[in-house]
């Protein structure tokens, strides 16, 4: 098995913000959690009437918490079904699997100040970096933009905890990052870190190259929520079967549940690892991954099944 | 032969992007700046040029592209220095670039570090000698602008031969002693690095 799965019970689940829950696990063995860096995430899957759903979600739980994970689930309106899922079918006291921490979203040890910049949900890998940025010293500043103060989640605590360093942009009170006045006059060594929605990643990146900041400075996080789509078929030639992917499915979801391990990382478009070989297909793929190139998407050679959908008469790919 | 430890240096591309420039020339590596902007440049209005000479002359040259600041320093030291203060008070829509020998971009790339600016965000072009800087293994001694294998290391005498070895964090070759064995036997240099 290449992704190592922990069997864990849902402790407690509380409502932290107008549609957002946060989910306690600990191991059903009573061991401890894995170590996790700040930034990372887990894999958490479902069983949803016999679907399998596998989502990620950033950890924000203490990392020198070594009993619990916690997660944090924002229920979109719509959600193919594993945000409501979480929200409408699990209970305290349910067994769940989840994969072991997965770390693309790393603190940078050589900058000089950290600047944390959260779209709503977003927020959550956050909360484990703050902690550990407080503790060691380092320097660093938080904006959290958010549609509302009610789907604030955890705002209050973290400006009690680090006073000005959290500034918040409350959408409907008229406030609104300003990226450029932000950007143009931190000194250099900053980094700058963005979890938040596509759109506000790109506009934080357009306007820090506009500004001339090296790229080696630029982090995101960013989860692309698979979308819903046709239903297709999908031959997978080196196992010699095919999979039907559903409406709500994703393709990697459909090859997974057919017990075909397929490696992956973020299962959101967006770190490359899921990679698959197209080798032949009649009608057209439909790419929603910010992973491969322009010129790669046409090239039809290749799909990122954690979010890419297809249309068509039939598709093949290598696994 | 190449060497694939050595650093390869991808030359000056000017990052139009960028609010800032801040240019550390050595000797040569002037002819990096002043081949690319032989016919002006809107960037040199937000330019800060620190040249040293290391015998040669684009003094005049240089100081002709009218950048927004132009310093010529005494020595490779206090280029470094200067270097230092504008980095303390720099943004982060600053862009460095460095030309010059092998040893000069190390000690720049090295002095970057410490205020955080990545490796790979530097601009930089190798010009002039291929000489090396080389660290002594036994005295831990630097030698700089070795030009010959062996040599005779500056601090504590031993003939050394200089390993195709680049440390990138010592910013240094490594020389090591070729007549351990047979102390009484000096094998002749050979002019290796121009
Ligand atoms: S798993 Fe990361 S792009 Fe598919």
């Amino acid at each position: 098995m290449i992704h190592p799965e922990i069997i864990v019970r849902v402790t407690d689940i509380a409502v932290v913000a107008e549609s957002i829950k946060q989910f306690t696990f600990e191991r059903v063995d009573g061991g401890s959690m894995p170590v996790f860096a700040p930034g990372a995430h887990i894999v958490v899957s479902m069983d949803d009437q016999g679907k399998l759903r596998r989502n990620p979600y950033s950890l924000m739980s203490s990392p020198s918490d070594s009993t619990s994970y916690q997660i944090s689930v924002l229920r979109v309106v719509e959600s193919r079904g594993g945000s409501a899922f979480m929200h409408e079918h699990v209970d305290v006291g349910d067994t769940m699997t989840i994969s072991h921490p997965i770390d693309l979203f790393p603190l940078h040890a050589t900058a000089k100040r950290h600047v944390l910049i959260a779209g709503g949900i977003g927020i959550t890998p956050f909360l484990p970096m703050m902690e550990v940025l407080n503790e060691s010293g380092q320097v660093f500043e938080l904006h959290y933009s958010m549609r509302s103060r009610r789907r604030g989640a955890f705002l209050s605590e973290l400006e009690r905890r680090y006073g000005s360093r959290v500034s918040a942009e409350v959408d409907d009170e008229g406030g609104r990052l300003d990226t450029r006045k932000l950007l143009i006059d931190q000194p250099l060594g900053t980094h700058i870190y963005v979890c938040a929605p596509l759109p506000m990643i790109d506009l934080v990146f357009g306007v820090a190259r506009e500004l001339g900041w090296a790229e080696e400075n630029l982090h995101r996080e960013v989860f692309l929520a698979p979308p819903a789509g046709t239903p297709f078929y999908t031959n997978l030639a080196k196992s010699g079967t095919t999979v039907y992917v559903a409406e709500h499915q994703s393709l990697l979801e459909s090859i997974e549940a057919a017990g075909i391990d397929v490696p992956y990382l973020c299962r959101g478009g967006a770190c490359g690892q899921c990679e698959t070989t197209v080798i032949d297909f009649d009608g057209q793929l439909m790419h929603h991954d910010i992973f491969l190139t322009d010129d790669e998407n046409v090239s039809g050679t290749k799909i990122m099944p954690c979010v890419s959908r297809f249309v068509g008469a039939s598709l093949t790919v290598e696994l | 032969m190449a060497i694939k430890s050595r650093p390869v240096y991808a030359g000056f591309n000017v990052d139009i992007t960028a609010q800032q420039h801040v240019l550390a020339l050595e000797g040569q590596g002037a002819d990096a700046l002043l081949e690319k902007l032989a016919g002006g440049h809107p960037m040199l209005e937000r330019a800060e040029i620190l040249y040293v000479a290391t015998g040669s002359d684009h003094d005049a040259a240089l100081r002709a592209l009218g950048a927004a600041n132009y310093w010529l320093a005494p020595t490779a030291e206090a280029l470094r220095d200067r270097l230092s203060e504008i980095l303390a008070h720099a943004t982060m829509c600053t862009r460095l670039y460095v030309a010059g020998t092998e040893g000069f971009i190390g000690s720049i790339v090295q002095l970057a570090a410490d205020f955080g600016i990545a490796n790979a965000s530097i601009i930089k072009e190798f010009r002039g000698s291929q000489q090396r800087r080389v660290q002594c293994v036994h005295c831990k001694g630097f030698n700089d602008n070795v030009t010959i294998s062996p040599f005779q290391c500056v601090h504590c005498d031993l003939h050394l031969f200089v390993r195709d070895h680049f440390s990138v964090r010592l910013n240094a070759f490594q020389g090591v002693c070729i007549n351990a064995e047979t102390p009484d036997i000096i094998p002749p240099s050979v002019e290796m690095y121009r």
